[in-house]
């Protein structure tokens, strides 16, 4: 065993790192977040440049990563900055392009920051189950007809692309009959209702109404969609906990500096037990979420991969949720004002409980799963 | 030992049931109970329904035209006051500065002030806390220096709470810099409409404009605005603070709390079936009330225990903590009930006016901002640090 990145990968990291720590300060964030697609264009494409999206995915699929690991260190970095552009949708609708070589111009167009593509799955009723769908595709004479809507669909309102899930045959929960079309977000019948999230990002509801698409329009083969939503999910359970860790490690940084600057009583709050205690705890659990992050990363492509996902994701919404409160509460006053930043980073850990299955999904997953081998 | 209810304290339940379903205006309770923001023309509303009914002071003692409420009464004021949807009543004068006029003020002050909170003429904040005063309460360095018939005021008070509606302010400010800090301070009344008093806005995290900076540069407040005697109000400061404490419990807050949960968990699915009947959620939604309904009880004993007027001694400390954790662990359940629609936040959607459909079902929208909101509750109020600080010296010896 070997508990330490390559160097190309300490590389990467320490590139999207520096951007971050460049170009990245809490104000930006606060300006990209506010604009009408909710983040920079430009920031976008010098970070698609700089191959950070390559780094998402498989040479074989025009990048040079895609392993476990390369999806951790770029999402910890990200996530130490609260970095609003469309990495998480990129990630995920890009590991279902990678699966159908018809796909590849888009997928080329996506690595290179020219496209922006979001995955429409979650239903208003489906919660975090990846099977239940609702939204229906009937062949037609020269492809497929779409009815249904989309839930919570993370960039949906700024992607130019989003990719759908829909059922040709089977009943709402059943595994089998599901399949994936990639439709023009302007297509006709397509409503997009964009919004802000209570961390900052955006989301969007999208209505589908007889939206008639062409054959070639379906992704991957007919039926199959399951399996590569399955892949997506995974990659996205990992990214958003990578993502989670590094806004604690950040959260936890501040927290730690105030307590060292901050005086009441006449002395530095941090000399008070309760909160060393306290802060203690915190910097074990961070080291406990990273061991998890890196068991899970490890085990992104093995067939272990539920498990350690499960436990990792129930870690992020059960510790990360504690640190996230934690950080506030020791700040005192200071966090609850959003010019702050303190508060803006606790938002985003406990919002990442909402991606994805929470903290009980997961630890009911477990349940089922069993014992690790 | 008896649990039941008196026939009088059954009839007292009877009169409040009434008032509420009588007086409580269907357009209030609709926002209470929706979570829409309250405008400073509603608290004035529900203040004035109140007070014409006699319930606005009915805590007060007789002496002072109360009632002389004992816990009970309040509880169940308290309970059936959220179950029907009322809006909280705004504490600062007539649950904080009241009291402190009391037993404190002078007849004058007294027979000026108190019909001013009653009818509402007066909206008071509270200005105690400083920059570089926040548990350290008693370090507060804004000055009040006496020039013949007047002190003049300098200095700055923060996160003062709905300090843009308010026409008053109650200060701590510094009169004496020798000896404890403690013994330098006083307790001041301040008109916000004297030149020199200044009001910024902080934003809170989740976007709302709740809390304020009061500015003050060469602020002229006559002496009889002083309260009590120079360089005692130390003591004051912390009877105000007892009596802010003592109705921190939120026992009909948490109830009602746990009653919108239910009625989301059961209307949420999970596999197909209600998220009520899933076992990791009940399980976590019944600890949440076996605390509560010891708390209930904790509270009414404690409150029992208090003479009339009076405030509770430091096991307030203990509904401090108790209160403000449980109410954020219903708001952190209610957060998680909701699944991916904990996300979506439309902030114009919380004011009245705002048509469009609501994402996904119509209770999701405030959940988490008010998640995250309540973490200012074991902040205020003296932190929970602090109140562990109380309790470990004041109640064990420690
Ligand atoms: C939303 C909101 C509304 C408010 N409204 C008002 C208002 O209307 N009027 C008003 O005057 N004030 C108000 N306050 C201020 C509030 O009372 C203070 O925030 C509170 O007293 C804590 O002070 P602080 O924020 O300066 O934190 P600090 O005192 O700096 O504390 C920071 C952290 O250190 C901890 N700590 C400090 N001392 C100790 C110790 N000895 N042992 C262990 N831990 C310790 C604290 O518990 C906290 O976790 C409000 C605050 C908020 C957030």
């Amino acid at each position: 065993m070997d508990f330490n990145h390559t160097d190309e990968r300490q590389m990467l990291a320490d590139m999207v790192g520096r951007f971050v720590t460049d170009n990245y300060d809490i104000e930006s964030r606060h300006h990209h977040a506010a604009s009408d697609v909710g983040y920079s264009q430009e920031v976008w494409g010098q970070l698609a440049e700089l191959g950070v999206i390559g780094a998402l995915f498989d040479e074989a699929d025009g990048g040079f990563g895609g392993t476990g690991f390369d999806i951790a260190v770029v999402f910890e970095q990200l996530g130490r900055g609260l970095v609003v552009e469309p990495f998480l949708a990129g990630l995920m609708a890009g590991t279902i392009l990678a699966q159908d070589k018809n796909q590849q111009e888009l997928l080329d167009a996506l690595l290179s920051g020219q496209s922006v593509v979001a995955l429409a799955h979650g239903e208003p009723g489906s919660r975090y189950s990846l099977s239940h769908v609702e939204t229906s595709a009937t062949a037609s004479a020269d492809g497929f007809v779409l009815n249904g809507n989309k839930a919570v669909v993370i960039s949906g309102d700024s992607a130019d692309h989003v990719l759908v899930s829909a059922r040709l045959s089977g009943a709402v929960d059943d595994a089998e009959g599901l399949s994936l079309f990639i439709v023009p977000r302007d297509a006709d019948g397509v409503h997009v209702r964009g919004y802000p999230t209570v961390d900052g990002y955006r989301a969007a509801e999208i209505a589908l109404h007889d939206v008639h698409i062409g054959s070639d329009s379906l992704v991957g083969e007919q039926g199959n969609g399951l399996a590569l939503l399955d892949k997506a999910n995974a990659a996205g359970t990992l990214a958003v906990s990578a993502e989670a860790l590094g806004a604690i490690e950040v959260a936890i940084d501040m927290t730690l500096e105030y307590l060292k600057t901050r005086k009441q009583f006449g002395v530095p709050i941090g000399k008070f037990q309760a909160l060393q205690h306290r802060m203690a705890d915190m910097m074990t659990e961070r080291e406990q979420i990273r061991s998890a992050v890196i068991n899970a990363a490890g085990h992104l492509h093995t067939d272990q991969r539920d498990w350690h996902l499960s436990c990792l994701k129930n870690l992020i919404g059960r510790s990360g949720r504690k640190i996230a409160e934690e950080a506030i509460q020791m700040h005192g006053g200071m966090a609850m004002t959003w010019e702050y930043a303190v508060g803006h980073y606790s938002k985003r850990i406990v919002m990442i409980d909402h991606l994805f299955g929470d903290e009980d999904y997961h630890l009911k997953r477990i349940m089922t799963l069993g014992s690790a081998a | 030992m008896d649990l039941n209810y008196t026939s009088e304290e059954l009839d007292f339940q009877q009169e409040i049931r009434g008032f509420f379903a009588e007086k409580l205006p269907e357009s209030l309770s609709a926002k209470v109970k929706s979570k829409k923001r309250l405008t400073k023309a509603d608290c004035e509303t529900w203040h004035a329904i109140l007070n014409d009914a006699g319930y606005l002071n009915a805590h007060w003692p007789e002496a002072f035209g109360g009632k002389s409420w004992n816990a009970i009464q309040r509880d169940i004021f308290d309970v059936e006051g959220s179950a029907f949807g009322a809006p909280r009543v705004v504490p600062f004068g007539v649950n904080m500065l009241a009291p402190v006029l009391m037993a404190f003020g002078s007849e004058q002050q007294q027979q000026h002030y108190l019909p001013r909170i009653l009818d509402g003429t007066d909206w008071w904040c509270q200005g105690y806390s400083e920059p570089g005063s926040g548990s350290d309460l008693a370090s507060l360095k804004m000055s009040a220096v006496r020039e013949g018939d007047h002190y003049v005021l300098n200095g700055q008070k923060t996160w003062t709470t709905l300090g843009q509606y308010a026409n008053w302010i109650f200060c701590l400010v510094r009169t004496a810099k020798e000896g404890k800090p403690q013994q330098g301070i006083s307790f001041i009344l301040v008109d916000m409409d004297t030149p020199g008093v200044e009001v910024r806005p902080i934003i809170l995290l989740e976007g709302t404009h709740e809390v304020n900076e009061v500015w003050f540069t060469d602020v002229k407040v006559p002496v009889e605005n002083l309260v009590g005697e120079e360089n005692k109000g130390w003591t004051y400061a912390k009877y105000l603070l007892a009596h802010e404490r003592s109705g921190i419990a939120g026992v009909g807050d948490a109830l009602a709390g746990i009653e919108h949960l239910k009625h989301i968990a059961r209307d949420q699915k999970t596999d197909g079936r209600p998220l009520a009947e899933d076992p990791l959620f009940s399980a976590r939604l019944a600890e949440i009330e076996i605390d509560l309904s010891a708390m209930r009880t904790t509270n009414m004993r404690i409150m029992q225990a208090a003479a009339d007027g009076a405030p509770p001694g430091p096991e307030v400390s203990m509904l401090k903590i108790k209160g403000t954790v449980l109410r954020q662990s219903i708001n952190d359940l209610t957060r998680r009930a909701l699944g991916p629609y904990a996300m979506p936040f439309v902030s114009e959607a919380l004011d009245v006016g705002f048509n469009e459909e609501p994402i996904g079902p119509d209770y999701a929208n405030p959940v988490s901002a008010d998640y995250f909101n309540h973490r200012k509750t074991s902040i205020y109020g003296g932190s929970n640090e602090i109140q562990r600080n109380i309790i470990s010296k004041m109640m064990m010896g420690l």
